[in-house]
């Protein structure tokens, strides 16, 4: 009940503001490739035939990737790129299937095959390579801390010894505030409990991307703000079955493909971009 | 399986959590349980239909729910308690229930004529209770009271996802470091809660053995 409350405090924070808003979506989405033309037996041939492609994302990330309570429309960056890789395929938006998952769940969907791809925040880290291949980064972001607006003891990383920070339970986010800088970490399932239980001021700062912290920051800015610079650097990747690797260099190609032609750029623009940020250069490709 | 060792630690925190989650909550609920019972074969009707009420409510919510009211619902209405406090208070209020219910069963078992005869020889209600209707009521109780303790121990588990670093939280951030090393982590964690359980198990045994009466 007081979730829900929450939540349709959030939809009419987004409706007044706008912060995400949908609706011109439309604009960004890029044309489906026509003179698509895949060896036979690779995955992209495989897709293509199939005319579908199922993409695990997140559904809880303003700007990044978010489904919308009320439209139930997901809209976010990573939304954007699936959608672009999708057209790459010569695929209809309707032939993507966006499936949810979480950080837990991601490497055992991407290995037993119920999700072709996962693009949803998703950081390239040594520890992950061992079970799946990654193809990008097309977004680096870096850890920040959301706290309070009225709150100035909390300035950055280094003020967090002993202090309640929360993040979700198996992200990479909460074991740094806690090995590396003393902070109590406070699990939660997923980011808009962390940030409901720092307006209701039971824990002290929410920390993970600041791209994820910028949407929330965004819907609520009179009662949060992000403070301090990034503290880690997070690639976002492409993941993929471990070992296709034409697949893998097919994808690295798309991504350097959308930063050229301006899609990616439009991409951000039309998501993260409306936080107030201004659009970074995009990353390099790395081709491991 | 060095990942197991490496982090023993860590994963003895996260137990050591569990096991005062587990603990406390079962004091609490055994305690709350016992005074519900009561409540529910006492003589005073609003306190029986107070007893009844309680354990509609609480017996028929799921857990999650309740974690759900008291960790987003205490600092809404102002109160703001620990994590490990709000989940000890969502595990006793839900454990009490059953409990509460196993201890009835045991006191439906004594004869009425017992109860009849003490209060014949002017015993109040609750030395009735507490001299001849209790100690024999536990001992039918005492087995579903240990299934139940058994469960609570595993209900912990919820917690993680409401801010308390217990064993399941580990379990998650350990899958999240050594993702090549799931499976034995799994395993690992998963024989903490086995020999956890097996303890309870073999603790209410040596109870019951106890509390046996040479026939």
């Amino acid at each position: 009940m007081f979730r829900r409350i929450g939540a349709a405090m959030a939809v009419a924070a987004l409706a007044l503001t706008g912060a995400c808003g949908g609706g011109d979506d439309d604009k960004s989405s890029t044309a489906k490739a026509t003179d698509t033309n895949f060896a036979a037996g690779t995955t992209m041939a495989k897709l293509h035939d199939a005319k579908k492609i199922t993409i695990g994302t997140k559904y809880d990330q303003p700007g990044i990737a978010y489904k919308d309570p009320a439209s139930g429309d997901l809209q976010g960056f990573d939304i954007e790129i699936a959608k672009y890789i999708g057209a790459k395929l010569g695929l209809d938006e309707n032939q993507i299937e966006f499936k949810e998952v979480i950080s837990k769940n991601r490497e055992d969907f991407i290995k037993n095959g119920s999700v072709d791809l996962v693009i949803g925040s998703y950081s390239i880290t040594d520890e992950r390579k061992k079970v799946v291949d990654f193809a990008g980064p097309y977004y680096v972001t870096g850890q920040q801390l959301l706290v309070a607006k009225d709150d100035d003891s909390i300035k950055g990383p280094d003020d967090l010894k002993g202090k309640k920070v929360c993040s979700v339970t198996g992200s990479t986010s909460i074991a740094t505030v806690e090995e590396k800088y003393g902070a109590n970490p406070v699990p939660f399932g997923t980011y808009t409990e962390c940030v409901n239980q720092l307006t209701s001021g039971s824990v002290d700062a929410v920390t993970t991307d600041g791209a994820i912290l910028l949407g929330y920051a965004a819907r609520q800015p009179d009662k949060l703000k992000v403070v301090g610079d990034a503290f880690s650097t997070e690639n976002y990747g492409i993941g993929l079955k471990r070992g296709d690797t034409k697949f893998r260099a097919w994808l690295n190609d798309q991504i350097e493909g959308s930063f050229k032609d301006g899609s990616w750029k439009k991409a951000f623009e039309g998501t993260l971009g409306k936080s107030g940020v201004d659009t970074p250069e995009p990353p390099k490709v790395d081709r491991y | 399986m060095d990942v197991l060792l490496d982090n023993f630690d860590t994963i003895l925190d996260g137990f050591r959590e569990t096991i005062a989650l587990t603990a406390l909550s079962a004091v609490c609920a055994i305690v709350l349980g016992v005074v519900l019972a009561a409540m529910r074969v006492g003589p005073a009707a609003p306190l029986r239909w107070a007893g009844a009420a309680y354990v509609n409510v609480f017996r028929n919510t799921p857990l999650l729910l309740l974690f759900v009211l008291f960790v987003f619902g205490l600092p809404t209405v102002g109160i703001q308690a620990s994590f490990f406090l709000r989940a000890v208070i969502a595990l006793t209020l839900y454990t009490a229930a059953f409990v509460c219910e196993a201890v009835r069963s045991g006191v439906n078992t004594v004869q009425r004529g017992q109860a009849e005869a003490a209060r014949a020889i002017g015993m109040t209600f609750g030395q009735t209770l507490r001299y001849v209707v209790l100690p024999q009521a536990i001992r039918t109780a005492i087995p579903p009271i240990s299934s139940l303790m058994i469960a609570l121990a595993r209900n912990t588990s919820v917690a993680e996802a409401f801010g308390t670093k217990e064993a399941t939280y580990v379990l998650d951030s350990l899958g999240r470091d050594h993702a090549s090393a799931l499976y034995w982590i799994f395993a690992g964690i998963a024989l903490g809660y086995l020999v956890l359980c097996l303890l309870i198990a073999g603790g209410f045994r040596l109870l019951e053995r106890q509390l046996r009466v040479a026939r």
